[in-house]
């Protein structure tokens, strides 16, 4: 397979966690690594134990298939895998690819001489998959507050956790979550329009325009430009704190409040200032 | 300067922490399933709280079996208008379970004239006679949501002369001028201190409100319900969660609220509960209106009124399903030509 003209100066051995040289190679385009194949490994470990829940379930219609887990009953024990030892298993596996996933960024990242941004900033994601699926069930007491893996029931399951504390809206960690979503949208669509616009110059003017445009039309704008490296710190940091609190927002449901959420407010309420 | 910021925003952090941790409770979480695996319908307690309500809803001791042969109650005593099938030994073991369920500390005097238990003069005494007439309804006909374990007058009173959990009309808030009230967007208790509507129980648990909103079909289809009306049946449904100490997914799967192949057999007993509801407050507290002095009805001059709460308490069943009906059988037998006599005389007076 072809390579691009600068690839060669970065296809350099080295800078693995674990292995050594074992699998430092490429095939094709892709880099390997050790990393690469536990990811392999069990992406398609748990996609094949998908397909056969699915084969044992009753549906193969691909938005209603669902992996459960297991009854509350089973508490942190194995669970038959019809009757969710399926998803333990395969919550298992999908943990071994993710975390592998970061891991292979990681090593990426050290042959390019690199800061190791990018794994930090998939290992939230992950966490948030994991806070899910592992820390809550064993705060909780039970693999079966995990949610089902499926298109349309891990929605429902949601909805329903949601409704466990009548209303989740009023969940602070779930407001500052969702506040750091849109804020995340909105940088995200100011800083791409700002690109798309000094790299697109109208026909009769085709200069590109460099940083001192884009600071010049953001202070115009509101009086701030938060600068081309700056904004870059900005976008990571609003994107993982929106990942960071909804990890917070579900962990603290159940194992830290059992009640409805606008109740939670009441502290507000019960300032001395005014009660 | 570094170390100043350093410090600044760790006192932040700090403080914000305190705030948000104050809030919350201890890790100790306990969770009861209600649904199919994976679908999120769970109950969720704090093991602590759920220790003390189970507490507070003891029952007391039955009062000691009594031969239910011997002459009646009506033919011995004078103006037994309710009740008057009983055996005097039983007759005078349901009023002292009554006085003890109702008015502990004034005794027999807190209902009757104690030279003469046969006046009607005390207000009490006609309300008491409302009283066991609709135990006796809603045990007798409202099997579907009271079942064997039925209702006596402990499941409201608990001791009380009026039970604490009752309601009248709320005649509103304070308002700024010139803005119409929405009667919402108050913290308030009766719909677990979300901004919904404060006031459910009028429409809702007295009058006939529709309480169904959503719409069957996916496109438009002239389902012009709007979203405040919405918001009313959703704190009808706040004030249901808070009263039985549950959440929404005891009764319904949230993925579809209005499905009823889809909801727990609890909505079932929830869709009897309202009519049973509607109906003890209507054909039975709403006709003591008339004689009711000013300190037992709410601002608006209405009758303190039952809900949920009044005898749920908080515990998915009364008194966590204490079956206390079945030591006083006669308050499921209900005497319908006697209730509605004397029904039809307390509304002409």
């Amino acid at each position: 397979m072809s390579m691009l003209s600068f690839e060669k100066k970065y296809r350099v051995r080295g800078g693995t966690l674990l292995g050594g040289d074992l699998f430092d190679f490429w095939v094709g385009p892709f880099y390997v690594g050790f990393f690469g194949v536990t990811t392999i490994f069990f992406s398609l470990l748990g996609t094949l134990l998908i397909v056969y829940g699915a084969a044992i379930g009753p549906t193969w219609n691909l938005w209603q298939i669902s992996i459960a887990p297991p009854d509350l009953s089973y508490g942190l024990g194995l669970a038959p895998l019809a009757e969710g030892g399926l998803w333990q298993i395969i919550t298992f596996c999908a943990i071994g690819a993710f975390v592998s996933w970061v891991l292979r960024q990681a090593e990426i990242s050290r042959k390019l001489g690199m800061g190791l941004h990018i794994p930090f900033a998939f290992s939230f994601a992950v966490l948030a998959y994991i806070t899910l699926v592992v820390i809550r069930p064993l705060l909780l007491g039970a693999w079966g507050h995990g949610f089902p893996y499926g298109i349309l029931s891990h929605l429902d399951w949601v909805s329903n956790v949601g409704y466990q504390f009548l209303h989740f809206h009023y969940n602070p960690a779930h407001m500052l979550a969702v506040t750091f979503f849109f804020t995340t949208t909105l940088a995200l669509s100011m800083h791409g329009s700002l690109i798309l616009a000094v790299t697109n110059p109208p026909k009769d003017d085709d200069v590109v325009k460099t940083a001192e445009h884009e600071n010049t039309f953001f202070r115009d704008d509101i009086g701030y430009s938060i600068g081309a490296l700056g904004i870059h710190r900005l976008g990571l940091f609003v994107a993982l704190s929106a990942g960071f609190w909804s990890a917070v927002c579900i962990v603290i449901s159940g194992p830290f409040w059992t009640r409805g959420w606008p109740e939670w407010w009441n502290w507000w309420l019960e300032l001395p200032i005014w009660n | 300067m570094k170390m100043n910021k350093l410090l600044r925003s760790s006192a932040l952090v700090v403080t914000l922490g305190s705030v948000f941790i104050a809030g919350c409770e201890q890790p100790d979480g306990e969770t009861v399933q209600l649904g199919y695996r994976g679908t999120g319908m769970e109950a969720v307690y704090n093991p602590d709280t759920l220790q003390a309500k189970i507490d507070a809803n003891q029952v007391p001791d039955p009062q000691p079996k009594v031969p239910t042969t011997g002459p009646k109650a009506r033919d011995i005593y004078q103006n037994v208008q309710v009740l008057g099938d009983l055996s005097v030994g039983e007759f005078t073991r349901l009023m002292a379970a009554m006085t003890e369920w109702v008015s502990p500390e004034e005794g027999c005097n807190y209902c009757h004239n104690a030279a003469d238990f046969a006046d009607d003069a005390p207000y009490t005494k006609r309300v008491a006679r409302v009283m066991i007439g609709m135990t006796q309804r809603a045990n007798e006909k409202w099997q579907p949501h009271v079942g064997d374990t039925g209702v006596t007058c402990y499941t409201c009173h608990r001791g009380k002369n009026i039970p604490e959990y009752v309601w009248s009309t709320d005649p509103g808030h304070p308002h700024a001028k010139g803005i119409a009230s929405a009667q919402q967007n108050i913290a308030s208790a009766s719909v677990g201190y979300s901004s919904l509507p404060y006031d459910p129980f009028t429409p809702f648990l007295e009058d006939n409100a529709e309480i169904r909103n959503a719409s069957d079909t996916a496109l438009p289809t002239g389902n012009r319900t709007s979203i405040k009306q919405t918001e009313w049946t959703y704190s009808l449904m706040m004030h249901f969660s808070d009263s039985l100490g549950v959440n929404c997914t005891y009764c319904h799967n949230s993925r579809a609220f209005a499905s009823w192949e889809q909801s727990s057999p609890a909505r079932t007993t929830a869709w009897h509960g309202i009519r049973m509801v509607r109906e003890l407050n209507n054909d039975f507290i709403n006709s003591t209106t008339s004689y009711l002095p000013d300190n037992r009805k709410g601002p608006l001059g209405d009758p303190l009124k039952v809900s949920c709460e009044t005898c749920h308490q908080g515990a998915y069943k009364p008194l966590y399903g204490a079956p206390m009906l079945k030591d006083y059988p006669n308050l499921s037998s209900l005497d319908e030509a006697a209730t509605a006599q004397y029904l039809k005389a307390a509304l002409s007076e």
